[in-house]
Parts: structure tokens; C-alpha cells; sequence
């Protein structure tokens, strides 16, 4: 049995429970729903571009303790950088979950987002984690 | 009735330590299932209907013995008013095409119940946009119930199906067909009864209850997975048009027209899951074997047991009616503030499978205002050590995200 605590630690749960994204922008370039529809997860991102960079990026919705923290962790590894290198860092996040991506290296562009490793090995929740990853990914395919 | 050794028939809850919650979503296999399935294809797998040898007769007979045995079973007048399917999904769909879309038109109502399975609500509602008949909803009182007035306020003389679940798959409420279906009658709808929840745990009496159709599958009680039953009442059958099109369903095909064959082959296209019936036909000896009179014995001091710990948990919502007698065999709740997937994962680290999410019934959940539940749901292979280990798992799930709740 995984030690559920590698999981449920800390951030993660500071994040799901109390998160500082979950608020509405002024101003809004983008607005891109996700839902999982198997658990009902949904969430709603907002992202305000300057110019290529991810200026401000919030969220608002309901899901899992993993889904939404992995919503919040991803706005804060995300902001501030630009398209391609937020796109690069969801690739890496959507590798890591996949377990495809398994070395340390490449893993340290996610910074915080790193915290979610272990839910790789919880197939039931690889949906919940990737939940927001995907729907950035849509916003960042439009634009490049 | 000693649980322990009717435990020992199934061999999944010996091969594995769960702690097995989730029978609402599909029952665990008995040994008497498995056998008879696998004797099938060791002793006389054949396509019945087909061959004019004796292994294809012997497919045959078992085949239609076992239709025999679910008519006997659910006290239908005659075998032919059985039909199998794939799963209670399918038979749904098998009515809404081919006795919703022949037989309504614009102004005509459909009534179900806010607790429908998406499986009884879904395929309404494409009856409705096709022949613009109205969808109208039964809603629930405080009590998890549908009242009597209720059931008048909807089933008006513009109602001509009324297709409602027998047991609710959320709820655990045990609906009142006997009123629903004197009341729709009076109004000259007919009434389908979705019995998935209910005929694991309750004898039915087709006859007694009068309904017009019921529906069901096999695998909530002890059958494999992929068959299911759909029972109707001959006259109603008969008049109505196939569903699916294609080899053993027909009479004489020549280039441009068809005649249909009779009854219950008229439903029946293609080759059938044999396995399944059979298997579906061990599953019924095996729980008359047991008896439904001990089985809702059993059953009545568990749910009362796992009523009555749950509530001691005060960080619990239940969402279940207070009257016992109203209800069976599953039970929902929340942690407040905890989402029911997080909950479901940290028992499933103790090895307890409970189901969490909508449900199959987002309707329900947006009624009830919430996005979805945990659901513990039992039958007769549970016991109270099963109850309590649940317990002790929602008491460290609610450690875990104590200091996090806000």
C-alpha cells in the first residue's frame, strides 16, 4: 500500500483546501473550462497574457483535494513564463504523471509541482492531477 | 444463515483482502457462477438456434431453460415475456426506441423521478426531442422520498410512460410502485420499472405489481457482467417494432422487405451472450438457494448496524431517508468539506472499495446541491467487521483532513 501521506502532504493539501488562485481577474484574455466528467470535477481557468508571458492566471470550480491543488500549484509554476516554456513544463508534468518522464533533471522545471510525483502511482487519480494541465494545454494551442 | 460460509463461496473476497463495499455497482461472483460458466464452454458451447446438431440443441436448451427459470423467478406469465439484452442500459434504450418513439407525439408527457440513473433519463429525453412529448421530473421531499401528492401532481391524463426506478442507486429509497403504478394506470400511461437496485435484495412479482415493463441486470446479482433481462408484458411486445436488426430476428428477408420473427427471438438480434444467461441462471439458484427472506434478513440488521455507526460520525452528512422500511441496499454520505474522491482513495489504501462521484445521476446531485457522494452499498456476503472497518477508515480519512477543513 503507497504511504498516503506522499500524497496528502502538506502543500498539497494548503493548496486544495486554501488557495490564494481561486479569485477572479480584472481582466481576462482566456477562460477555458475543464471537467471530468467520470468524478465531476470542474474547473474554470483564467489567464491574462502580456504580450507571449503568462502575466496572472486564476481559477475557480470544485473537485478533489488533488484536482484542485494541482489546479493552484500549476498557476504558481506557471506565471510569469512564457508560452513555449509553460508549454515545455506541461509536457513535463503530463510525463511525470504518465511516468514517462522518470528522471530527477528534467523534473526540476516544475519547482512545487514536483509534489505530485507519487500520484503516478494512483491510477484512480491521474485524471484528478492532470485535470488543469490539460486544460492550460488548450489555452497554450491556440497561441503557438 | 452463517456468513462466514457464504463467504467462502465467493472466491474474490478469499483471494484478497478488501473489504468489499460496492456491490451497487456490481456484485462479487459465487463459485456456483463461475462453474457454470465455465462448464459451458467445456461441455456444450455452441450457437444455439443454429445448428441441427445435438451440442447446438443442448446451447439451445439451456438457453431458453434459463428464460424459463427468470419468468418463473420474476412470476411473468410466459417465457416469451423475456427478453435479454446486454444490460438494464440496453433494455432502456430497447424501449425508448421501440415503444417511446412509435407510440408518442407532441403534447404526450414522459414522467421519471429526479433519482434516475442517467440509463433512465438519458434516452428519454432524445424519445422527447424526437417526438417533442414532454419530460416532467417526481421530485424527492426532506425524507429522500417521492410523496403520494407528488406522484399526483405528475402523472396527469397527458402521461404516457412513466419509467421510474424501483430503488433508488443513490438514495437507497425503496420508491412506492404500488402507487405509482395504480395511479398511472388510472391515467393510461404504462409503467416501466427499472429493478437494478431492487432485485438483488427483494422478490419480484411482476404479476402482483402489474407494471407494464421491468428491467434489469444481471451482474448486480451475482451474474457475469454483460447480460440483462427485459420483461414485458406479451400483449405490449407483440405490438411493438424491433429494436435491433439482423440474423435470428427475422422470418423470411427478401431483397426489399422483412418479416419479423415472434417473440422473444423478435428482440433478440445476433448471436446472444449465452455465458451470461447461463451464468445469469446460476446466479438465480444460488440466491433462491439462500432465500430473498434471508437474504433481507441478513441485509435489514447490517444497513440497521452501518445506519446506525454512521451516524455517530458528527463530521458525516447522510443523505437516506429515516425510514428504515423505505430502503435498502446502499447508502450515501459526505464528510463535510472533504471531497468524496479524496475519501474513496484513503479507503481504498485500507483495502475497502466504496464507490464515489454522481453516481450515473447528475440531475439528482444538482436537486441535492451538492457534486457528488460517497456510497457504501452491501449485500448478504457483507457483515458488521465490514461496517467497522469503514468506519475506522472515514475516522482516518477525517484525521487526515481535519486541520485543512475550512
Amino acid at each position: 500500500m503507497e504511504d498516503l501521506t506522499a500524497v496528502y502532504n502538506e502543500l498539497i493539501m494548503e493548496h486544495s483546501m486554501n488557495s490564494y488562485n481561486k479569485r477572479k481577474l480584472e481582466k481576462t484574455d482566456y477562460e477555458q473550462i475543464g471537467h471530468n466528467p467520470n468524478c465531476g470535477d470542474e474547473i474554470t481557468l483564467e489567464l491574462k497574457l502580456n504580450g507571449n508571458i503568462i502575466e496572472d492566471m486564476a481559477f475557480s470550480g470544485h473537485g478533489c483535494a488533488i484536482s484542485q491543488a494541482s489546479t493552484s500549484i500549476m498557476i504558481d509554476t506557471l506565471k510569469g513564463k512564457t508560452l513555449e516554456e509553460a508549454q515545455e513544463i506541461v509536457n513535463t508534468f503530463i510525463g511525470m504523471i504518465k511516468r514517462e518522464i522518470t528522471n530527477e533533471e528534467p523534473l526540476k522545471k516544475l519547482e512545487d509541482a514536483i509534489a505530485f510525483k507519487n500520484v503516478a502511482n494512483m491510477p484512480a487519480r491521474v485524471k484528478c492531477a492532470l485535470l488543469a494541465w490539460h486544460t492550460i494545454e488548450e489555452i497554450i494551442n491556440k497561441n503557438l | 444463515m452463517n456468513i462466514e460460509e457464504i463467504k467462502k463461496d465467493f472466491p474474490i473476497l478469499q483471494n484478497k483482502e478488501i473489504t468489499y463495499l460496492d456491490s451497487g455497482a456490481t456484485t462479487q461472483k459465487p463459485i456456483q457462477v463461475i462453474k457454470a460458466v465455465e462448464e459451458f464452454y467445456e461441455r456444450y458451447n455452441a450457437n444455439p438456434h443454429r445448428g441441427a446438431y445435438s451440442l447446438s440443441i443442448e446451447a439451445t436448451e439451456n438457453y431458453e431453460n434459463t428464460r424459463r427459470k427468470i419468468a418463473k423467478f420474476i412470476n411473468a406469465k410466459h417465457p416469451e415475456e423475456i427478453i435479454f439484452s446486454k444490460n438494464a442500459t440496453e433494455s432502456l434504450n430497447l424501449l425508448a426506441y421501440s415503444y417511446g418513439m412509435e407510440n408518442l407525439k407532441k403534447d404526450d408527457e414522459i414522467v421519471i423521478s429526479i433519482m434516475e440513473h442517467h440509463s433512465n433519463l438519458v434516452p428519454w429525453q432524445k424519445v422527447c426531442k424526437v417526438t417533442n412529448a414532454k419530460l416532467n421530473y417526481m421530485y424527492i421531499n426532506d425524507e429522500f422520498e417521492i410523496s403520494e401528492e407528488e406522484i399526483e401532481n405528475k402523472i396527469t391524463d397527458k402521461t404516457k410512460i412513466v419509467s421510474i426506478t424501483h430503488v433508488s442507486n443513490v438514495l437507497g429509497t425503496i420508491n412506492n410502485l404500488e402507487k405509482i403504478i395504480k395511479y398511472a394506470h388510472k391515467k393510461g400511461a404504462i409503467v416501466i420499472v427499472d429493478a437494478s437496485q431492487s432485485i438483488p435484495h427483494m422478490k419480484i412479482d411482476v404479476e402482483k405489481l402489474d407494471c407494464d415493463f421491468l428491467i434489469f441486470s444481471g451482474h448486480k446479482m451475482l451474474a457475469p457482467l454483460g447480460i440483462g433481462v427485459l420483461y414485458g408484458k406479451r400483449e405490449l411486445l407483440n405490438k411493438m417494432t424491433p429494436f435491433l436488426m439482423g440474423g435470428d430476428m427475422i422470418e423470411y428477408v427478401h431483397e426489399q422487405e422483412t418479416t419479423f420473427a415472434p417473440l422473444p427471438n423478435k428482440f433478440e438480434a445476433g448471436t446472444q451472450n449465452i455465458e451470461g444467461v447461463i451464468g445469469l441462471g446460476a446466479a438465480i439458484d444460488y440466491i433462491e438457494n439462500i432465500g430473498y427472506d434471508n437474504i433481507q434478513k441478513i441485509e435489514e440488521e447490517l444497513l440497521s448496524y452501518a445506519t446506525q455507526e454512521l451516524s455517530k460520525l458528527d463530521y458525516l452528512e447522510i443523505y437516506k431517508t429515516k425510514n428504515n422500511k423505505n430502503h435498502s441496499g446502499v447508502i450515501s454520505f459526505n464528510i463535510k468539506g472533504v471531497h468524496p474522491h479524496d475519501v474513496a482513495s484513503i479507503l481504498d489504501n485500507l483495502g475497502i472499495c466504496i464507490r464515489s462521484g454522481n453516481h450515473c445521476a447528475q440531475p439528482l446531485m444538482r436537486f441535492l446541491g451538492i457534486d457528488s457522494t460517497c456510497r457504501a452499498s452491501f449485500y448478504f456476503y457483507n457483515t458488521k467487521e465490514d461496517v467497522d472497518k469503514l468506519i475506522e477508515g472515514l475516522n482516518k480519512a477525517y484525521e487526515m483532513f481535519k486541520k485543512y477543513i475550512n
